[in-house]
């Protein structure tokens, strides 16, 4: 048995996160040490639109990171390097010379720019960027938040063009105030977040000048394009200071990495308020022909970059939330199990939560929830399991879709967040995919994933392949299902999919 | 404001006695477990159960909790919430000890393996999630016969099957284990449930106090002991993730 109480040295990774920033120290095992942590607010202006204070966000990282720390009962000298991972697509623009943001940042589910994103989709539509980048013209991205920025903040535009502005996501605001801010911050990014920007272009890493143009971005906001592991410069103050700021990757991206899936073929699936799930395609970008994102997954210093395909589910562990609020079903989200397991099966019940249409790999706006299947003999318990079967099948296609694209049969399928506690999904997850589902010993694979890229750049690991041997398997469920009853199930799904289809009529 | 009224504390003692899944307990339990003359716990007993709030079992005598409460609110804790509640602290546990971890509470006659973690060696390992471990033999009984009532009257009551030639079946050699337990706070399982198989346990508590489950580490005997010691480490790790749970379902420091 180890010592609980690990010696150093150590690697920071700091998470900044939709609703809270964390900092957590690991010890060379990949184990956690302590974890520093604070929510930031949340601010709607209208409905649709959600705003952080970026200014508020970086106090907290600097708290944040002072509270790990301090618990850690560590000091600067015992940490080799600080990784970072972050909530992806958010967008700031700030003063370059006084270090404001001049604007609340626009937060990746803000909606403000969809109709900016019909107009930039001219008569193409929204695949009109899809080759270079990858990606839909959707309002997640950051490309058009800037636009929509520089159009709506009185003289933007001018003090851009005239190099006074800086863009950043949250990965580049972070670095740039670590590394010094006004006194000599490096203003960077890493290929994973600028993939996420409908800026980039997946195959040559860079700036696409024709996109810039046609949204409408001066070049001169943008950071230089880094790798996702290499130091981009040094803390310049706090808790940290002088340790090298090494690594930077969306936060999917470095569950990813945390999930050590660096071979193609490899996947996991996050399974929090919605899922997202990524599948390393290696060193060439794959085309989605079936709804999904194509993103990179990671570059480690100068190697090839490894791309990856993404499918997000955008309502998962927020169907359970609402089971426990607005149903009042269940008190508790694990409550969901108990009642589920209180029958054997979803007594022919079905529940697709196209809450807000349907996404990957459909994409259908005008889909709208739907429960069918209903008799006089389904009760609450039916539908608890119509609820976490819908989250099983989501996944399903998603990853019938990757196997599609990239023609590669997923062998298994590693998981993390919060849903892994609900022991029935992960049974039932198994079984649908017909592959096993294994859950690693960490939980928290998103920080760990920045850590371990961060701790590769200065040589604290050697390479990927040990960090593949600190992986550590907590549990795994295998198929139990037998093949006529899941595929007897998957069709009563997919014509339940159906139904929710052209709800909402033609929009004007 | 005057000060707490004793019959209803006693009778809101007697409740959380008997709040959980499958309890029933009899009248001698509940009086010795509170420290209650017989007399005083049969009154309360017979009014909570004109209120409907506490049922007799006609054939047994014994009392459950009874409908008229169930529909007030289910008290008990929902075993998936403590599972949600005890996963990182149980990975933490198994990633230090290196063995693989156990939770359990009490279901009928035994124990129910509500989560499992992997020994973190990346051998093959089946879930054992739903498993039954028994009550009388397995660490994780033991704890929970030592600090719960109910256990302890299932574990009185039924046939103690010798598993190997080390488990204890004896009627005074087992309360005697149970006091030990109660005494150091822990349980241990060396080969009494499988032969090559030790376990240590201790419990989890809710803000009430009450035993609601326990968690155990389980491995060959060979690395559990040293010296034919159990390995203190081990036992202290073991103590440190019950509390740690515990701490999260609002008990407090002890």
């Amino acid at each position: 048995m180890t010592d609980a109480h690990t010696t150093g040295p150590f690697i920071a990774a700091i998470d900044q996160g939709t609703t809270s920033s964390r900092c957590i120290i690991f010890d060379k095992d990949g184990r956690i040490v302590s974890v520093g942590q604070k929510e930031h607010e949340q601010i709607f202006p209208k409905p649709g639109w959600v705003e952080h204070d970026a200014a508020e966000i970086w106090t907290n990282v600097q708290e944040v990171v002072e509270e790990a720390v301090s618990k850690a009962g560590i000091t600067s000298a015992d940490v080799k390097a600080i990784g970072i991972t972050n909530q992806r697509e958010t967008t700031v623009l700030w003063d370059k010379n006084t270090g404001e943001p001049v604007h609340n940042a626009l937060v990746w589910q803000d909606t403000r720019t969809d109709a900016l994103c019909k107009e930039l989709g001219r008569n193409v539509g929204q695949d009109r960027f899809r080759r270079e980048t990858g990606l839909p013209l959707a309002s997640y991205f950051a490309g058009p938040k800037i636009r929509w920025l520089l159009d709506n903040v009185e003289g933007l535009r001018e003090r851009a063009e005239a190099g006074e502005i800086l863009f950043g996501t949250m990965d580049s605001w972070v670095i740039w105030n670590l590394t010094g801010g006004v006194d000599g911050g490096h203003h960077v990014t890493d290929v994973t977040n600028a993939s996420r920007t409908l800026l980039m272009n997946l195959h040559t890493l860079d700036w696409d000048q024709k996109i810039l143009e046609s949204i409408g971005v001066p070049a001169a906001v943008l950071p230089e394009i880094r790798s996702s592991a290499e130091v981009y410069g040094s803390a310049a103050a706090g808790a940290l200071a002088g340790v090298p700021v090494a690594s930077a990757l969306g936060d999917q991206q470095a569950a990813l990495f945390g999930q050590t899936c660096f071979s193609e073929g490899e996947a996991k699936s996050t399974y929090g308020t919605g899922t997202f799930l990524l599948m390393n395609t290696g060193e060439k970008p794959i085309n989605s022909y079936n709804g999904l994102i194509t993103t990179v997954g990671y570059r480690i210093g100068d190697q090839k970059p490894v791309y990856a395909l993404e499918g997000s589910i955008a309502v998962t562990g927020s169907l359970v939330q609402w089971m426990r609020d607005q149903m009042g079903l269940i008190k508790t989200a694990a409550e969901i199990e108990t009642l589920a397991l209180s029958v054997e099966d979803n007594g022919g019940a079905y529940f697709v939560p196209a809450f807000s249409g349907l996404f990957a790999p459909y994409w259908r706006s005008d889909a709208r929830g739907v429960m069918t299947g209903l008799t006089r003999y389904v009760t609450k318990a039916h539908i608890a399991r119509a609820v976490l079967e819908a989250t099983a099948w989501q996944t399903r296609e998603i990853v019938d879709a990757m196997t599609k694209d990239s023609g590669v049969e997923l062998t298994a399928l590693k998981v993390d967040g919060g849903m892994t506690a609900n022991n029935l999904l992960m049974q039932t997850l198994a079984d649908f995919l017909d592959a096993p589902v294994v859950r690693p010993l960490v939980a928290e694979t998103t920080c760990l994933g920045a850590a371990y890229a961060a701790g590769l750049a200065v040589g604290f690991w050697s390479d990927t392949d040990e960090l593949r041997a600190n992986w550590r398997r907590a549990a795994e469920w295998t198929p139990r299902m037998d093949e006529d009853a899941r595929d007897r199930e998957y069709k009563n799904w997919l014509k339940a999919v159906e139904r929710t289809m052209g709800w909402i009529e033609e929009e004007k | 404001m005057p000060g707490p009224i004793q019959s209803l504390a006693r009778a809101a003692a007697i409740l959380r006695l008997l709040a959980g899944g499958e309890r029933r307990l009899g009248l001698s339990d509940v009086a010795s477990s509170l420290g209650l003359a017989k007399g005083t716990a049969h009154g309360i007993l017979r009014t909570l159960q004109q209120e409907g709030f506490v049922e007799q079992d006609p054939v047994s005598g014994r009392y459950q909790l009874g409908a008229e409460l169930l529909r007030l609110g289910n008290s008990y804790l929902d075993v998936h919430e403590l599972r949600a509640r005890a996963l990182v602290w149980t990975d933490d546990l198994a990633r230090s000890s290196g063995e693989a971890v156990y939770l359990g509470v009490l279901h009928q006659q035994g124990v129910l393996i509500v989560h499992h973690v992997f020994r973190p060696d990346d051998s093959r390992q089946v879930l054992e999630v739903g498993a039954m471990h028994p009550l009388h033999s397995s660490a994780l009984g033991k704890v929970l016969s030592a600090y719960d009532p109910v256990a302890h009257s299932e574990a009185a009551e039924i046939k103690r099957e010798p598993l190997t030639a080390r488990t204890v079946t004896d009627d005074a050699a087992f309360e005697g284990v149970l006091d030990l337990t109660r005494a150091r706070g822990w349980s241990a399982d060396l080969e009494e449930t499988w032969d090559g198989v030790a376990s240590i346990a201790a419990p989890i508590h809710d803000r009430h106090r009450m035993t609601v489950g326990a968690v155990a580490v389980t491995g060959a005997v060979e690395r559990v002991c040293a010296d034919g010691e159990i390995r203190p480490q081990l036992v202290a790790a073991v103590r440190d993730c019950a509390r740690a749970v515990s701490r999260d379902l609002g008990a407090g420091r002890f």
